[in-house]
This record gives C-alpha cells, sequence and structure tokens, in this order.
C-alpha cells in the first residue's frame, strides 16, 4: 500500500471549486484545479478539516460499510470510547454494546480497555526514564503525521506505543482465538471510528508493520441502525470491562489525566496542535513531561465521522463514567514488546522545495521575488491556499503567474492600453491637419 | 547565488507580535531543507534576540543571511544599550520589568541562551545608542 495512502477522498460531482477547503488545510495540501479540489498526497494527514469544512459534502471519509464483516468467520467489534457520547439519555455502556452485537458482530471489545492497557504501560516506561521529555503522544494519526511532514526535532519525542485500537484489536483476537480455537486470519476485528485519520492508520500503520484490525467502520454510518438495535432490545448482556481511565480517552485530557502526574499539557484543535508544536520545537515549553494533542477540538469526540456535538458528547461521557471503576485494564508485567512500534517515526520532508541547496535557495529566492509582486490577499481564487503557496507552485512549475486572477487584470490591462494607442494610430499619408502641430510636417 | 537575505522590522510596541521573525526564518530553513539541529538553534537564538529587542529597546530591525554552510543573524536596535556585558551574560541576570515577568518572559536566559545555541556571539553596545547583536550558527550536517 501507497505509505501516503489517504482515507480522505473528493466526490467530484458535488465539489464546486470553491476554496473552503483549501483556506482550512493545516498542511497546505489543497490545490483547486480545473474546478475541482485535489489533495496533495504526500502533505495530506487526514485530519479530516476539510470533511468538516466542505459545504457541499464533497470530501468524504473512505470507511468501510457494515458489509466488510461478512466473510470472516468470527466478527469483533471494537467501539472508540467517543462512540458512547452519542447517545441521548444513555446510562449503561452495555446498552450500546448488546446493540453492537445485534448488528452481526459474534464479540464486542471496547478499544477502552485497550486505552488502559496503554495509559499503564506509558506510566511504566516514563518511570524508567528513557523517553525523551516531554514525551508527545502518538494516539491522534493526525498529529502523529503531522510531526512527521513538519516537526524533524519532534520525532523521538513521540511514544513508541502503538495506539488503543491496536493494543485492544490484538487482545481481542487472541483472546478470541483462544475461546474459538480458531487461527487468528479467520477472525476479523473492525474498528467503530470517529475520524478519517484512524481508517488510515489502519490501511498504513505508523510504527508497524501491519494493523490488527481488519476494516473501520464510521460511527456516522452505524449510527441509525445501531440506534434502532438498542432501542429494540429485549436482554442487555454485561460486556463493559473498562473504568473511567480508559472511557476518559474520549475526550482532550483523558490520555494526560491518566498518567496521574499534573506535569501535562492538553490541546486539541489542529491549530491549537500546531501552536504547542511550534513552541516545543523552540524549546520554549519546559518542565513538561506529557504533552497530548487531538487534531480534533475537544479530541476524539470532535472527530468527523461522529454525529453528536462534541462538547455534548464529552458532559455525557463524564455522567457515564461516573461509577465506574478507575481502570479494568492491568498489564502483570513489563510493557510487552508488541505494545511498542516497531520502528521510529522517520521525519518526511515533503515541504522541502529541492535535494540541493544551491538549488533549493534559488527556488527560494524566486519565490520572493514572485510573492513580492502578488497582491498579497491570499483569496484562493487561483486555486493556491496563498499568495505565497502560489508563487512557490509558480517556481515548482506547477502553476503560471497569471493564475493571479490580478496578475492577469493588470496584464489585460496593459494590453488594452497598447490596443487603445494602437486604434489612434493613423498612417503617414492620412495625416491631415497635424502637420503644423507636431512640426512633422517637411514644408509639403 | 550563494546566500538569501532577509529583513525583518521587529515592532517594539506590540509584545504579542514578538517572536514572528524568528519563525518565519525557521519556516524559510525548513524549505531549504537545512539540517534540523541547526534550525533549531538559529530559532532560539534568534527568538531570544528578538525577545530582548521587544523587551529592552522598543524594537529593532533583524538582518538574516542564510549562506550555505552557516546562518548570521544581525539584530540592531536602537535602545538603552547595555550597561554591563558581562553581568548581562550571567544566567539568571535580568533587569527585565515586572510586568514582562509575569508573562514568563525575564528570567535572565535571553543572552546565555543565545551564547549557548550559536557558534559565535559579538555584542556591539553602547549605553545610549543602542546595541548591535551579530550571531552565527553553523551548519555541522549536511543540509536535508
Amino acid at each position: 500500500m501507497d505509505r501516503f495512502f489517504h482515507s480522505v477522498t473528493l466526490d467530484d460531482s458535488k465539489c464546486l471549486g470553491c476554496t473552503n477547503c483549501l483556506k482550512r488545510c493545516p498542511t497546505e495540501a489543497i490545490r483547486v484545479r480545473n474546478g475541482k479540489a485535489q489533495i496533495i498526497s504526500q502533505r495530506c494527514i487526514d485530519c479530516g478539516e476539510c470533511i468538516r469544512v466542505c459545504p457541499h459534502h464533497a470530501k468524504k471519509a473512505s470507511s468501510d460499510p457494515l458489509s466488510v464483516i461478512d466473510g470472516w468467520q468470527y466478527k469483533i467489534a471494537l467501539p472508540a470510547p467517543s462512540l458512547f457520547g452519542q447517545f441521548n439519555n444513555l446510562d449503561d455502556i452495555d446498552v450500546v454494546l448488546t446493540g453492537l452485537k445485534k448488528l452481526g458482530f459474534d464479540e464486542v471489545y471496547e478499544v477502552s480497555r485497550g486505552a488502559e492497557l496503554v495509559s499503564e504501560a506509558t506510566r511504566k516506561l516514563m518511570a524508567e526514564g528513557k523517553l525523551k521529555r516531554p514525551v508527545i503522544s502518538s494516539a491522534c494519526p493526525a498529529v502523529v503525521r503531522l510531526i512527521r511532514v513538519r516537526f524533524p526535532d519532534l520525532c523521538d519525542h513521540v511514544l513508541p506505543l502503538n495506539a488503543p485500537m491496536e493494543t485492544a484489536a490484538m487482545e481481542a483476537k487472541r483472546q478470541a482465538a483462544k475461546k474459538t480455537s480458531l487461527p487468528l486470519e479467520k477472525i476479523g476485528a473492525f474498528f467503530i471510528t470517529p475520524c478519517p485519520a484512524k481508517v488510515t492508520d489502519i490501511k498504513v500503520p505508523i510504527g508497524s508493520e501491519r494493523s490488527w484490525l481488519d476494516g473501520a467502520i464510521s460511527i456516522s454510518e452505524i449510527f441509525p441502525r445501531l440506534t434502532h438495535e438498542m432501542d429494540n432490545l429485549t436482554e442487555v448482556e454485561p460486556i463493559a470491562n473498562s473504568g473511567i481511565i480508559g472511557v476518559s480517552w474520549a475526550g482532550s485530557g483523558g490520555e494526560s489525566a491518566a498518567l496521574l502526574n499534573e506535569k501535562y499539557l492538553a490541546a486539541d484543535g489542529i491549530e491549537n496542535v500546531i501552536r504547542v508544536l511550534e513552541e516545543l520545537e523552540d524549546e520554549r515549553i519546559r518542565e513538561l513531561d506529557f504533552i497530548e494533542l487531538n487534531a480534533c477540538s475537544g479530541g476524539c469526540v470532535g472527530g468527523v465521522l461522529c454525529v453528536e456535538n462534541a462538547y455534548v458528547a464529552k458532559a455525557r461521557l463524564q455522567r457515564l463514567r461516573k461509577y465506574l471503576p478507575v481502570s479494568q485494564n492491568h498489564l502483570p508485567g513489563d510493557v510487552p514488546g508488541d505494545m511498542e512500534w516497531e520502528g521510529k517515526l522517520e521525519f518526511a520532508p515533503v515541504l522541502k522545495l529541492s535535494d540541493d541547496l544551491m538549488e533549493a535557495m534559488q527556488m527560494m529566492d524566486s519565490i520572493d521575488h514572485i510573492c513580492d509582486g502578488l497582491p498579497g490577499l491570499d483569496c484562493g481564487s487561483c486555486g493556491a491556499p496563498s499568495c505565497r503557496a502560489l508563487a512557490e507552485d509558480v517556481v515548482k512549475g506547477v502553476a503560471k503567474k497569471s493564475d493571479c486572477i490580478f496578475v492577469l487584470r493588470e496584464q489585460i490591462q496593459n494590453v488594452a492600453s497598447t490596443l487603445s494607442a494602437m486604434g489612434g494610430f493613423v498612417p503617414p499619408g492620412l495625416r491631415e491637419g497635424d502637420e503644423g502641430d507636431d512640426g512633422s510636417g517637411n514644408g509639403g | 547565488m550563494n546566500s538569501i537575505q532577509l529583513q525583518y522590522t521587529v515592532p517594539g510596541d506590540d509584545f504579542t507580535r514578538a517572536g514572528e521573525a524568528s519563525s518565519e526564518v525557521k519556516r524559510k530553513l525548513k524549505q531549504l531543507g537545512y539540517d534540523s539541529d541547526a534550525i533549531r538553534r538559529v530559532a532560539i537564538a534568534m527568538y531570544e534576540g528578538e525577545i530582548n529587542m521587544v523587551i529592552h529597546a522598543g524594537g529593532g530591525e533583524a538582518q538574516v543571511r542564510i549562506y550555505p554552510d552557516r546562518v548570521e543573524i544581525e539584530l540592531i536596535d536602537h535602545g538603552p544599550g547595555i550597561a554591563d556585558v558581562e553581568k548581562a551574560m550571567q544566567e539568571g541576570y535580568s533587569t527585565a520589568p515586572d510586568n514582562v515577568r509575569s508573562l514568563g518572559f525575564g528570567a535572565g536566559m535571553g543572552l546565555p541562551n543565545m551564547k549557548k545555541y550559536t557558534d559565535e556571539m559579538r555584542i556591539d553596545t553602547e549605553v545610549g545608542r543602542g546595541t548591535t547583536m551579530f550571531l552565527l550558527v553553523r551548519v555541522k550536517g549536511k543540509a536535508g
């Protein structure tokens, strides 16, 4: 699979070529060409901001339909804790979990269980003192991908642990294999996802070769059928097995609070995340042990594939978790190797102008020069998100300066004034009466 | 072409804009593909210098010259000048006013950090006339 595979895609028929997504993309990964938005694959971090902001619903996440589970001998649903915040008047997580089983799953295993294991593993690794401080959470795949393309110096601060959904899927599959005597490859694990970045992370994981998950179904896709099942339950099975720590991962600050260490910061919303990363890079944030970053406002409850307002969902989770034990999942000993990343996070310099420094300097000089000649309105009409981005595209040879309507207008005005001057041209032989005026008469 | 010259005005009246020039330089160095350690050192040293100009000198001017093997930064202000450079270089020594300290600045680490993160640092200062600070960061690793 392409290293830069994306779950965020465009529905061409709905795209009007407006500038909404263009202006919102945090990595300047979108250009409008021929009236349609295009995503520059290497730059996209699957944060889903474009899906959120598109008024025409032309951007979508290619998550799997529920039918993806057909054909697997044993099917396990792994709901993200954010799912539990989507329902009104819910006071028992088991209602959701039993409802999921009715949709055709043989078993349901909460991702919050994996989250509790990841929290404990993080505490253990941090206590060993081997991680570079401050440690940056690796749970949000959009943030990890952002760091990979923009923050080379921070790559080795990223927590080298698989995200909760992976640890949960690994545990769930192993337990199911033991219970059913089926081989692991006959058991399918499906994440019920609040966001497209998780879909991408399953297809092309960072930190390991292969995901433990076999598909991702969006919360918004499953929601209508699930609520229907939940309304018609005759019996609620006791399935839930996670505590306050696991459920709290759904909102910003939950992962940090689980470290039981007050020297942390939790930022959410992609612009805020970028600001924190910039300051971390400049060593302006000191005396902190842990940095939790979530691309969506509010945390995972703010994911674009959720149906409920993030803050309403967070408030509901507070009520739901109230009488739960602190944590119900524990590591018996040291952090097992299979919870950790196999490799390191490698910087991908996709924003670099050229591999050759001299050429890069030449290009930078041309960019600055072209940029000076642009109006600085950052209007987006040219199809690039800013005047500077257009200048970069011109130098890279993928756009023309006259793509700027203001530059084009100036060129037209120049042509028009030349034409108008030419329109008044009179051949010398026909020039009457002006002989005396300009003295050009040769005394005839 | 063997250098890129950049020039910035650092406004002295707006504290919230301090640090904009250094982050712009950082962005450009990343685009050029400089070694990340050099970028970090330039960003930190220049940031400290910028903050100093805002706190103490009512702003000034920053000139940056980017060469393949080094980055030179010149920070020029017409502020009060530094009366005792030796003292100013000591960690923890600061003459910053309280309102600035309450924002977390003025910890007396500005000049020591600039020294620590650069390969060369020269201070040309005169009380009542202003200060010119010259900083040089060598690029050790291969660019890229």
